[in-house]
């Protein structure tokens, strides 16, 4: 398990269009990509749109992304790599 | 007459008659005769078809309001395609023996009611998203269509709410403006409207008796007039005209270059003072930025902004303009624009004082917080970086050095750049003075016309005594700026004019006829500037 935290810098949050690229993107991956609150309060897989967009991360807001099976390390940097590019 | 508020989503006035548009009701019959299986194969194909459909609306709206716009309708089709919603479905199907049809809309009611729950204004409006893309589901199960929504008659329509999909669909020809009952600013159906200029206005208590009657849309002042008085018709409609003839102003020079009747061309760019003045940029039709004041990111900060921070906004900029310049100038920040955490010192003469690239050069850390944000944004479009208050080669020499590590920094860090032009402000007397020097240094200029007339004339400019003594046209200064240029020009540095005297239409033909290669204005005074030199002739001589 590969782990990364990442606060948000864009002013909307995690919005539609990040998330829907980011539900695309962390389907072309082969692990499972689970992105978390700071507080742990609310999480949702990656690939889901609605659920992404559900828990309402806004800007300034932690967040921590978690990398299971497959192959962490290059799916890690390439998730760290899209939030910073488009989050 | 009655009136009735709302708020604007785009300052502009529509008269016409209104036009209530009502959904249809979709009857949907909640239990199936068919098997679950058969019920879910249903539901696949009709996802497929509205995924094609949501294509088609996709390549419309490209067309029409543009890619950024357009992208909503790629977030219809991934949420189309989202897990928990399909789930959702198939288990109503399965669990309860429901149609298609019932299990789409159920979905739909229950995902839109939970966005529509949040405390987010931007994912409130989201509810709106998903009751789309379930409702062109269930009309293709159902094959039920809407009612019309336009008829013959140009009109002001009117709905509970309009969806993004319809809001594209909408013959524009036809559609003088429109008015919801429900829908937020943020929605993607207000950022349509704006987009292809049509007044809105959203939240209006409206009533069905306003069918069919005479209606002023005043987008301004966030009021709809029904059967409004002879005089007031009168007046709205003169206002109308007015913003036509400004729309009609930019029609005829969308895409036309500036050049003069002889042949001369000059760029016409906006100055901007934060990322949201994008839009307007646009809208006039300016080739580039060619002043983007980076401070304003430092003084709507509490606290020194981050690199990544800074970089996300840069990127964004330069994104939108898809490709054209964008000049960042760096931190110009003292004198009169100050950021409590910088704990500058009080000083006499703030205007001769530690600011701008003084603060840079003895503050390293951040002025290359700032550089490397920039480097970054470079490689998305097309980047010039601009330093400010410049005396002396020295300072020029000491900034791009400091440039030249930050881009090493970057290429260890393995981030990609694109090339970027560096250049100056010109707003001190000595940096006239030393242009030959400086031109050496750089790839153009940018003249800085509000401090190099203050600093010129020793005339502090918020002084109203000293009115009488100020001349903006004092031929000191322009001497200045002929110097410059032709300084400029001897050493392959291109030179344009930042400040408020590059939209004084009584020198503009001065400007030209010193060679000028750019004028760069707030985006208000863009059209007018570009109409004014398309009609001039520099080889007939003054009257």
């Amino acid at each position: 398990m590969k782990q990364f935290t990442y606060t948000i810098t864009d002013p909307v949050g995690i919005h539609a269009r990040p998330a829907g690229l980011l539900a695309k993107a962390a389907k072309a991956l082969d692990s499972t990509v689970t992105i978390a609150k700071a507080d742990g309060s609310k999480s949702a897989a990656a690939t889901k749109l609605m659920a992404l967009m559900g828990m309402g991360i806004k800007t300034g807001e932690t967040i921590t992304v978690t990398v299971e099976g497959g192959n962490e390390e290059a799916n890690a940097a390439a998730m760290e790599q899209f939030f910073k590019e488009n989050l | 007459m009655q009136v009735a508020t709302g708020k604007s989503i785009l300052n502009g006035i529509a008269i016409g008659p209104l036009r209530i548009y009502k959904k249809a009701e979709v009857q949907t019959s909640q239990t199936s005769s068919l098997t679950p299986e058969e019920e879910w194969k249903r539901f696949e194909a009709a996802k497929e078809k509205a995924q094609e459909q949501l294509g088609g609306l996709y390549d419309k709206a490209l067309d029409e309001v543009g890619e950024d716009n357009a992208a909503i309708f790629e977030i219809h089709q991934m949420m189309l395609d989202d897990d928990d919603y399909l789930e959702a479905i198939q288990g109503i199907i399965d669990t309860q023996g429901a149609t298609a049809e019932y299990a789409t809309e159920t979905t739909g009611e229950n995902f839109s009611a939970a966005f529509a729950a949040m405390d987010d204004e931007y994912m409130r409006a989201r509810a709106t998203d998903v009751k789309d893309i379930s409702r062109r589901v269930v009309n293709i199960l159902t094959g039920a269509g809407d009612a019309a929504m336009q008829d013959d008659q140009p009109a002001i329509l009117v709905a509970d709410d309009l969806t993004p999909s319809e809001t594209v669909q909408l013959d524009k020809s036809k559609l003088l403006g429109f008015i919801t009952r429900y829908g937020s600013s943020n929605s993607h159906t207000a950022i349509l409207a704006r987009t292809m200029n049509i007044p809105a206005l959203i939240g209006v208590d409206f009533d069905d008796s306003w069918d069919g009657q005479t209606a002023i849309l005043d987008g301004y002042n966030h009021c709809v007039y029904i059967d409004p008085a002879a005089e007031l018709l009168e007046t709205m409609e003169a206002k109308r005209k007015e913003d036509l003839k400004q729309a009609a102003l930019l029609q005829s020079l969308k895409k036309k270059p500036n050049v003069t009747l002889d042949g001369k061309e000059i760029k016409v760019y906006a100055n901007i003072g934060n990322a949201g003045d994008v839009g307007l940029v646009l809208q006039n039709d300016a080739q580039g930025i060619g002043l983007f004041r980076s401070e304003f990111i430092y003084l709507e900060s509490e606290d020194f902004p981050t690199e990544d921070a800074q970089f996300a906004i840069y990127k964004r900029v330069v994104e939108t303009m898809a490709g054209k310049k964008v000049i960042i100038r760096t931190l110009d920040i003292g004198a009169d624009k100050q950021a409590g955490y910088f704990n500058l010192d009080k000083e006499e003469n703030p205007a001769l004082g530690y600011r701008a690239i003084r603060i840079c050069l003895t503050r390293k850390d951040i002025f290359k917080t700032q550089l490397r944000a920039i480097l970054r944004a470079s490689a998305y479009g097309t980047v010039s970086i601009m330093f400010p208050m410049v005396i002396s080669v020295r300072e020029v020499r000491d900034a791009k050095e400091i440039l030249e590590e930050c881009k090493a920094e970057l290429r260890e860090r393995g981030v990609a750049m694109g090339e970027v032009e560096v250049g100056i402000m010109v707003e001190t007397p000595a940096a006239v003075m030393m242009a030959d020097e400086l031109a050496e240094e750089v790839d153009f200029f940018s003249l800085g016309t509000n401090d190099l007339s203050q600093y010129t004339l020793a005339i502090d400019r918020q002084n109203p005594k000293l009115d009488n003594f100020y001349d903006p046209h004092h031929p000191a200064i322009l001497r200045m700026i002929k110097h410059t240029v032709q300084a400029g020009h001897r050493h392959g540095c291109w030179v344009g004019i930042c400040g408020e005297l590059g939209a004084d239409q009584k020198l503009t033909k001065t400007f030209l006829k010193m060679g000028l290669d750019e004028l760069s204005v707030s985006p208000s005074a863009i059209l007018p500037l570009r109409k004014l030199i398309r009609g001039l002739d520099l080889s007939q001589e003054e009257e």
